[in-house]
């Protein structure tokens, strides 16, 4: 799906906000170490940075209690020693920090922290929005955006209403997500959220060769994928969770004027009345 | 279209108690059997002879009768009656057809004077109706065999089955088109035979041409009511007309004068016809806003005869001031033309001048009279407003319905297959949830350490190995051709294509059948009363029978089929299973809420 955009600039550069997941529960228990994860990333980070030199690319972590913006290419630098190199420090620095930071907030805040726990895609996705709209206002030249979800961590069905919300929102503006799981569980958030927005939704086999999926799928800009044909999912899961108690469910009920979804009968509906 | 054997008894009066027997019915002729084999009331009658069909209202203790007519004037037919109201319907709906497809369009069914009281609505169809039905039937062979199958086998009746085939017949009712015939040319003149021999000129007049003299000429017609009766007879006024006639088209205009001098009537006739001249003034006033055109007195093409061609043939330029009548050829055309449009208002019989005459007058009463009063731009907007439908050209109106937008519903069931095979064995990639045990702080520790890991060796720039990308780009290669393929799926190949023709034809019918029956049975819930508790026990009756016949297929498929077979048959069996099962529930659930009153 190209953006609506296109026209105004050259066919094939692209603005990619990747949307990292760092969720420390996830990653102490993860095949794939934190490490080496980072590593493709980075890999994959100044691969797109090559292929046009107004490529942009922006990197969100999405920690348990808070995100934050990682890397952002657009950043001013010196003209020289801009290399791999250089994006390692800065990036890794970032990183840090934001751990660091979300420790605090996680040990403070104690309901969050469990096994299971999510991680704020809800967060990072507006994050990502708000960024891209910034851009749209830049004036009539920018690339084109795509958001990429890098998620390992379950889904948290709480962050239900603010996810779908997210995912509209990048519909009406023509940004198609993709999502790349490196986890076990498929996320149905992000199959939702490529679905409708048209993006890639992946969940490789082989984590060792992450670098290898994301160059072959994830890389390609926009224009490229009309004639391109990338992994398609066969099934797409459309459970929704409940707005009541966050629980995903099949069936429930469903408020005739505002569509809001509750698992038990009630009288009153909490979002219109 | 099948036959129908029905019992019944076949009465010669009304007051005959009736020889009980069978009546069989078909295509192109009915027999009745007298269950006596003694009895001499044996039937055999082709349904060509038989004109008519008559029902009654049955009301209370009154019997279904069944009148088949054989002649409306001399009356003469077959009286039968039946034991109960169902049957007679079946009956009378199937001679409807028979009739209808023996004559074209059946004619109406009339009551019988002698019953009155109030109806148990019964569906008293029209013939336009029933014309429509059988016109739907005979276009689509699916609709009956459908048809066939299920009300001539008295499984569903006759209104059941149409009851959710409205919207068809609403469409078929607008396409009858509503044009009617108008007038013959503008040509047709009263024209004279003349007779060279005896100098006598004769004119035929008929009543068609009558009627359109009176359209044309609202003059002649407003002197035809004054001067007849009163003044002269009717054929006294045609000779006056004829004579007017022969004047102006001979261009006698000096024995006009002297005529018209001596009889005032036939002055009338070669005078320029003023009530035209009246309304030509109006319409002048009245054009359409639309046109944009500003119409003035030149227009008024009607009295300004210095152009055009005569009616004669002759171009020359008469003296405006003569009276007698001068019409041109684009005069007599464009009246000729605005008549036709107006379009035949009434439906009288054209047998008498007189009638027609009234009629016509009585159709042109609007008044006009108050147009000079009116507010310019009002009546601008209202002419703009009001734009001349022209309804043979217009598309089909049919019930305005929004089309429903249904997504492929191929995608939804895929996805939930996809997901059911999930929650079942999940992805075999062999990832599995490693338990964590770990606390809040360790676990952030851990990534923490990993992070610096990562910057001491941030110099180790091999993120991939050859081998591993070789097996990712293949794995990928393959899943995107899977999914092709699984997505143009070619319905020759699929499930249906691998099953013989034969077979596969009676799987198509029985589903076809199976559908409308599910639809009745289940829209007959909940059971609220006798009919719809009739209604149900047929379709079930039907259900069972068709359950059956898939059983056997099952059981009698090749052994190669023999898979193919059972998937396709499954959701039909399951389909069945569940309404049975459901109307065993209610069953039990009203045997439940019976015994309670019985135990207190």
């Amino acid at each position: 799906m190209t953006s609506a955009h296109s026209k105004l600039y050259s066919d094939d550069v692209s603005l990619v906000v990747v949307v990292v997941d760092t969720n420390p529960f996830f990653w102490a228990t993860a095949a794939l170490p934190f490490a080496d994860f980072f590593a493709n990333l980075v890999h994959f980070v100044n691969s797109i940075l090559l292929l046009n030199h107004l490529n942009r690319v922006v990197v969100i972590a999405s920690g348990v209690s808070s995100c934050a913006y990682i890397f952002d290419s657009g950043d001013a630098s010196p003209a020289g020693g801009v290399g791999v190199a250089a994006t390692f420090d800065k990036a890794s620095r970032k990183v840090e920090e934001f751990i660091a930071q979300d420790a605090h907030a996680t040990a403070s805040n104690s309901s969050a922290a469990s096994a299971n726990a999510a991680s704020l895609l809800s967060g990072a996705l507006s994050l990502a929005m708000c960024y891209i709209q910034r851009i749209f206002r830049s004036g009539t030249r920018h690339p084109q955006p795509r958001i990429l979800c890098l998620q390992g961590s379950p889904d948290g069905p709480e962050q239900y209403v603010a996810v779908m919300n997210s995912i509209f929102s990048a519909q009406r503006s023509m940004v198609p997500i993709d999502s790349c799981i490196v986890g076990t569980q498929d996320s149905a958030f992000l199959q939702q959220a490529s679905y409708i927005t048209g993006g890639v939704y992946l969940k490789p086999q082989e984590l060792n060769g992450l670098f290898q999926y994301l160059a072959a799928v994830f890389a390609t800009d926009l224009h490229s994928r009309t004639f391109l044909r990338l992994p398609k999912t066969l099934g797409v899961d459309f459970r929704a969770s409940c707005f009541c108690h966050k629980k995903t469910i099949d069936m429930g009920y469903v408020c005739s004027v505002c569509l809001s979804i509750f698992c038990k009968n009630q009288k009153k509906c909490s979002t219109c009345g | 279209m099948g036959s129908m054997t029905i019992g019944a008894k076949y009465k010669t009066t009304l007051k005959d108690p009736g020889t009980p027997g069978i009546l069989r019915m078909n295509d192109d002729k009915f027999t009745f059997t007298p269950n006596d084999p003694r009895s001499a009331m044996k039937l055999n009658v082709d349904f060509r002879s038989i004109k008519g069909h008559k029902f009654n209202k049955v009301d209370g203790n009154k019997p279904a009768l069944l009148n088949l007519s054989k002649d409306s004037d001399k009356g003469g037919g077959y009286m039968f009656e039946f034991d109960n109201v169902g049957n007679r319907d079946l009956c009378r709906d199937f001679v409807a057809k028979v009739l209808g497809k023996h004559q074209g369009i059946p004619p109406r069914p009339t009551m019988p004077p002698e019953i009155s009281g109030s109806s148990t609505g019964l569906e008293q169809l029209s013939a336009a109706e029933v014309e429509r039905r059988v016109k739907l039937l005979r276009e689509d062979s699916e609709l009956q065999k459908l048809h066939k199958k299920f009300v001539l086998g008295n499984i569903l009746r006759e209104s059941e089955f149409w009851a959710t085939r409205k919207n068809l017949l609403d469409d078929e009712a607008n396409k009858a088109s509503k044009q009617r015939p108008g007038f013959k040319t503008a040509m047709s003149d009263v024209r004279p035979s003349a007779d060279g021999r005896t100098n006598k000129v004769t004119f035929n007049l008929t009543s068609e041409m009558i009627h359109q003299i009176f359209a044309e000429k609202p003059a002649v017609r407003r002197a035809f009511l004054d001067f007849v009766p009163k003044k002269m007879t009717d054929i006294e006024f045609w000779r006056k007309y004829c004579r007017a006639e022969y004047l102006l088209r001979t261009k006698n205009t000096v024995a006009a004068t002297a005529e018209a001098a001596e009889d005032e009537e036939l002055a009338v006739f070669l005078k320029n016809d003023d009530i035209l001249a009246k309304e030509a003034k109006l319409k002048i006033k009245r054009v359409d806003p639309t046109l944009d055109m500003a119409a003035d007195a030149g227009d008024d093409y009607i009295h300004l005869p210095d152009h055009g061609i005569l009616r004669d043939g002759s171009k020359e330029t008469v003296d405006t001031d003569s009276e007698w009548a001068q019409r041109t050829l684009s005069q007599e055309l464009n009246r000729h033309a605005a008549v036709v449009l107006e379009g035949i208002t009434s439906d009288v019989e054209l047998t008498d001048a007189k009638t027609v005459a009234e009629a016509l007058t009585r159709s042109k009463k609007e008044p006009p009279s108050t147009s000079t009063v009116d507010d310019d731009s009002h009546e601008r907007l209202v002419k703009v407003a009001r734009m001349t439908e022209i309804e043979d050209l217009q598309a089909p109106r049919s019930v305005p319905y929004a089309p429903l937008s249904i997504k492929d519903p191929r995608q939804y069931f895929d996805s939930q297959q996809a997901n059911a095979l999930r929650s079942l064995g999940g992805s075999n990639d062999g990832r599995k949830a490693r338990n964590c045990s770990l606390s809040t702080e360790e676990v952030f520790h851990h990534i923490m350490d990993q992070i610096s890991s990562f910057k001491v060796n941030k110099s180790n720039c091999s993120v991939l190995e050859s081998d591993m990308a070789l097996k990712v780009l293949n794995e990928l290669n393959e899943g995107i051709s899977r999914s092709r393929r699984l997505n143009l799926k070619n319905p020759q190949e699929g499930l249906l294509g691998r099953v013989p023709q034969h077979t596969q034809d009676e799987l198509m019918d029985h589903w076809t059948a199976i559908q409308e029956l599910l639809r009745h049975f289940w829209s007959s819930y909940p059971i609220t009363s006798a009919v719809l508790y009739n209604k149900v026990q047929r379709v079930k009756d039907a259900m069972t029978q068709i359950y059956q016949k898939l059983q056997a297929i099952k059981e009698s498929a090749q052994p190669d089929v023999r898979h193919e077979i059972s998937r396709l048959v499954k959701p039909m069996t399951q389909a069945l299973d569940a309404a049975f099962s459901h109307d065993l529930e209610q069953q039990q659930k009203s045997a439940k809420a019976g015994n309670k009153p019985n135990g207190y």
